[in-house]
């Protein structure tokens, strides 16, 4: 099974990286863009084959490492189930 | 003083921080490989020294607190002893849980290396006691990650509790504005734990120990460690 960990800076967490960028996307005359938020993105291939429990273990993954629940939040896509 | 100075893959501040606590207690640590799962027995101060453990891969020390070595650090700290992590050392004990927040991105997006003073914001720890409470230091910081935040909640604790260790201000000793190097909630450079056993920090003290290097405003902390109990 395929799965795919979308983490994001939680909403009110300053995203400096976000911002640079932001701010270099108008300089290229893109205007219109209103913000950009700089997250991560983990595709991961689990051996797992009940969405369940594929779900369970990755949340288990994210809060244990992939994402600091400080200032992040995490998303999980099951992208296959074989 | 029984010093563990830990070496994870990336560490690069190590045989600086062995000097600095050998100059300070004539004693030299012992060099412990993260790998290993026991402290040596007697250890009363384990240190997490600078560097880029990881290749500061994922986030800053997310991946060195997950070393096997860091369940004994764990230990040792809740038994109430010694743990002194410095700058990618504080970014480890804040993503093993040992000290809360999480040090982000510098504001202004650049790796900032150069002299910096420092607000003692009290002088009755096992790590401050040979300084003076108010005394202003100059060390040095190199870091890119330093930006010390944490929830309302937490920020309020810390504050609360006095378990702010030092505070980035101006030569004058005036806190804040300009002198805020990376962006810190509250201009923290350094937090102690809730029982102040441990005390992560971003500028390199172990870096200013002798005149000829630039100054002697580090020494002091590894006095204080090496007087201590």
């Amino acid at each position: 099974m395929k799965a795919r960990v979308t983490v994001t800076l939680r909403k009110g967490i300053l995203d400096p990286q976000g911002k640079a960028i932001e701010g270099a996307l108008l300089a290229q005359g893109l205007h219109g863009i209103e913000s950009v938020r700089q997250g991560k993105i983990f595709d991961i291939e689990l051996s797992e084959t009940l969405v369940g429990a594929a779900e369970e273990l990755l949340e288990e993954a994210c809060r244990k490492l992939l994402a600091n629940q400080v200032v992040e939040d995490f998303r999980i896509e099951i992208l296959t189930d074989r | 003083m029984n010093a563990a100075v830990i070496l994870f893959p990336g560490s690069n501040r190590e045989k600086d921080v062995c000097r600095a606590l050998e100059h300070a207690s004539g004693k030299a640590p012992r060099l412990i490989w993260h790998g290993e799962d026991t402290l040596p027995p007697g250890t009363d101060l384990v240190v997490l020294p600078g560097g880029f453990s990881y290749g500061d891969y994922l986030r800053c020390g997310a991946m060195a607190a997950h070393s096997p070595i860091m369940r004994a650090v764990a230990e040792h700290a809740a038994r109430g002893g010694l743990v002194l992590g410095i700058c990618n050392g504080f970014q480890i004990l804040v993503e093993s849980g040992l000290l809360p927040g999480i040090l982000m991105r510098n504001a202004d997006l650049r790796f900032i290396c150069r002299m910096q003073h420092l607000s003692v914001e009290r002088a009755d720890t096992p790590f401050t006691a040979q300084y003076k409470a108010g005394q202003v230091i100059k060390v040095a910081i190199a870091h890119g990650e330093g930006n010390y935040v944490t929830d309302d909640h937490t920020l309020a604790r810390l504050e609360g509790d006095g378990r702010i260790a030092f505070r980035y201000c101006d030569a004058r000793g005036q806190i804040g504005g300009a002198a805020n190097p990376n962006g810190s909630l509250n201009d923290i450079a350094g937090i102690y734990s809730d029982k102040f056993n441990v005390l992560g920090l971003m500028p390199h003290p172990e870096n200013l120990i002798e005149p000829i290097i630039g100054g002697t405003d580090g020494l002091p902390l590894f006095q204080s460690l090496s007087q201590y109990g």
